[in-house]
């Protein structure tokens, strides 16, 4: 038919083009897959992170998750808490997810400690604001990536980041990064120069060899931490963050700024367990 | 021309020495600062930008000292303002030679500032506020030269150059407006996600541009023999009274909303600034002289006798311009991190090498207007007739 066959050039005219820059996205194989207007139907995958807010309560749990991330990209340890580079950390569940608090919640669930990282948002303020592409949404995925050659340190995507997830180097990271016993850095990521923002990739360098985010993984082979963080793709029905995300009343942080994240939260159950659970959802 | 350029009187080079006194003292404090990077500042993870970014904020204010004196000369052919115009345009000149500096002092890798350039992106407001400053300074240049030429050569300026002036009106208009959506569309920070931050930036910069304009036109007239008339000083002083009236009345818009509405979101940067939280608010002290003396300024503005005595107006100026300068060149920036958006309380005072920094941009600033007024007066008064 005309539609089709209008498709088609216009995808392998696409596809030529793309192959000639080099973009995956644009691949023949790939297009040349795909129905007519099927791209425009949305994207083709995501990737999220289920957060369990219970399974995270033991310290031994969230501090397995911090570690494992901070070995796998020698995160540096500052010693001014207010110059700290962070990937992944500890917030209470009233201060990371202040919408789902209020006067009467019990300071137990309150006070919870949650572990929070880049939240990979749907429409990510971060690179709306970078003014040289620095960061920005990877589409086959929806990973916003960072790209700290070309960081120009302005600091633009701190301000505009609503859940403090970026991190300036303030100073030479190199010095302050942990190192083994030998004074080998823990892995061969690549070391930051001072003046450059970075944050969570969700382990993009992981991913691409088949392997979970470091912080995945790491909860997993801990006692107690088994499903504290839950690692897939909500597009495809057959995932385990889809089960999870389906079954359980999920959560996301500061909803009403439609920045779409894609780390879900579990709720604590805390004192008022039964409520939770219970309700409709 | 500009061969005669460092000469002048005892007071003309005690300027320059202090000039280049404070270049030498941020030069030093920049080597600092980029050898050990900007934890040499009082900067944080939760408050990012401070005295570096304040500073480029109000004096894209002060850039506006060159439209309200060329939309009234130009548009209206207000005479009165033939040779303020002048001294309008060069100040905006090294205005916005201070805010691109103090964006680049900003940067952590000032080496790659070449990327704006080379992997440009339409969809940060970064890019069009580099777009709008860079305009501005370079027709402020253009017009500021042509003028002085015309003036030197005794000839009416060229006619090409007319759809130029008319050009830098909305383009100055552009420069407050751009550099207020950097902060007024970050939906992170509610003390300046708000429509009224424009219109704000608007009304500051009318008031601290003219006021500044009015302290060296006044200082010129005592100093030398360059009089850019009291009629001209008069007129101006109007447009810093209404200016500073509308910029208080702005204030008390964006408050009513804040404090009446009661999103705690949008509070709490209110409240760190005037209550303090958590017992913590370094700011107060500022803040509240800053309105204080804002809102008297103000209000002595609009009696017409201490706008025609020039001792007073020229301490009334001084006070719009410091009140203006805590609002904008402190508070504005600072506020919008605190509380952090998980919170947070944390504070930020400028180190002392920051400070050191910043001076030095204000040096260069001194430098380059002190030499354009002085190629202005070495014309007027006529050296090279001699």
């Amino acid at each position: 038919m005309g539609a089709t066959r209008r498709g088609f050039l216009k995808g392998a005219g696409l596809a030529t083009v793309g192959a000639g820059l080099g973009l995956p996205i644009l691949d023949p194989a790939r297009l040349a897959a795909l129905p007519d207007g099927v791209r425009e139907s949305g994207p083709l995958s995501r990737l999220a992170i289920v957060v369990d807010v219970d399974r995270c309560r033991l310290d031994g749990v969230r501090q397995a998750c911090i570690e494992a991330c901070e070995r796998a990209h020698n995160v540096p340890h500052l010693p001014d808490p207010a110059q700290e580079v962070r990937w992944i950390w500890s917030e209470t569940f009233g201060a990371a997810l202040p919408d789902q608090v209020h006067a009467h919640t019990p300071a137990e669930r309150r006070e919870a400690p949650v572990l929070v990282l880049c939240n990979h948002c749907e429409e990510p303020p971060c690179v709306q604001v970078c003014p040289t592409g620095a960061t920005w949404k990877r589409e086959a995925d929806g990973i916003v990536m960072m790209d700290m050659h070309r960081c120009v340190g302005c600091r633009y995507c701190m301000a505009a980041c609503p859940y403090g997830a970026r991190s300036f180097n303030w100073r030479d990271p190199q010095a302050f990064v942990p190192t083994r016993m030998d004074g080998s850095p823990y892995s061969d990521y690549p070391m930051r120069t001072r003046g450059v923002v970075e944050k969570c990739t969700f382990c993009a360098e992981r991913l691409r060899e088949g392997l979970q985010p470091a912080c995945v993984e790491a909860a997993n082979s801990v006692p107690g931490g088994q499903g504290a963080l839950i690692f897939g793709d909500p597009t495809d029905p057959s995932s385990e963050v889809s089960r999870v995300l389906r079954e359980r009343h999920t959560v996301t942080r500061r909803p009403g700024f439609g920045t779409g994240p894609n780390v879900y939260y579990v709720a604590p159950a805390g004192a008022g367990a039964a409520a939770d659970r219970g309700g409709p959802s | 021309m500009i061969d005669r350029i460092f000469h002048g009187g005892l007071r003309y080079r005690l300027i320059l020495a202090a000039g280049a006194l404070m270049v030498l003292g941020g030069l030093v404090a920049y080597a600092h600062q980029l050898t050990n990077g900007l934890g040499v500042t009082g900067l944080s993870r939760d408050v990012s930008w401070g005295l570096y970014i304040a500073q480029f904020t109000f004096l894209v204010g002060i850039a506006a000292s060159a439209v309200m004196v060329v939309l009234p000369y130009y548009l209206h052919d207000y005479k009165a303002f033939g040779r303020m115009v002048i001294l309008g345009e060069f100040l905006a000149v090294a205005a916005v030679l201070m805010c691109m500096l103090f964006v680049f002092v900003d940067m952590g890798q000032p080496a790659r500032v070449l990327n704006l350039i080379l992997h440009p992106r339409p969809n940060s407001v970064m890019f069009w506020d580099m777009l709008v400053l860079s305009g501005y300074l370079l027709i402020n240049l253009v017009i500021g030269s042509v003028a002085l030429d015309a003036e030197r050569t005794e000839a009416a300026p060229p006619r090409w150059i007319r759809p130029l002036i008319i050009l830098s009106i909305p383009w100055a208009v552009s420069i407050h407006t751009v550099t207020a959506f950097l902060y007024a569309g970050l939906e992170a920070r509610p003390f300046w996600m708000t429509a009224i931050l424009a219109p704000r930036f608007l009304a500051s910069a009318f008031a601290s541009g003219p006021a500044l304009l009015i302290l060296l036109a006044l200082a010129l007239r005592r100093y030398s023999r360059f009089d850019v008339g009291t009629k001209a000083i008069q007129a101006l002083a109007t447009i810093v009274t209404y200016a500073m009236a509308i910029n208080l009345f702005f204030v008390g818009v964006e408050l009513f909303t804040a404090l009446y509405g009661g999103n705690p979101h949008h509070t709490e940067p209110f409240a760190y600034l005037f209550t303090g939280i958590e017992g913590r608010g370094a700011l107060m002290p500022w803040v509240w002289t800053g309105q204080l003396v804002a809102l008297a300024a103000a209000v002595l503005l609009l009696v017409p006798a201490n706008r025609r005595r020039h001792r007073i107006l020229a301490v009334l100026c001084a006070l719009v311009v410091g009140a203006l300068w805590i609002e904008k060149g402190l508070a504005l920036v600072v506020a919008g991190f605190i509380p952090s958006p998980l919170g947070h309380v944390t504070e930020y005072a400028p180190t002392t090498p920051e400070v050191a920094v910043t001076i030095g941009v204000y040096g260069v600033g001194v430098l380059v207007l002190a030499m354009l007024y002085r190629l202005v007066l070495n014309i007027r008064e006529r050296f090279e007739m001699a």
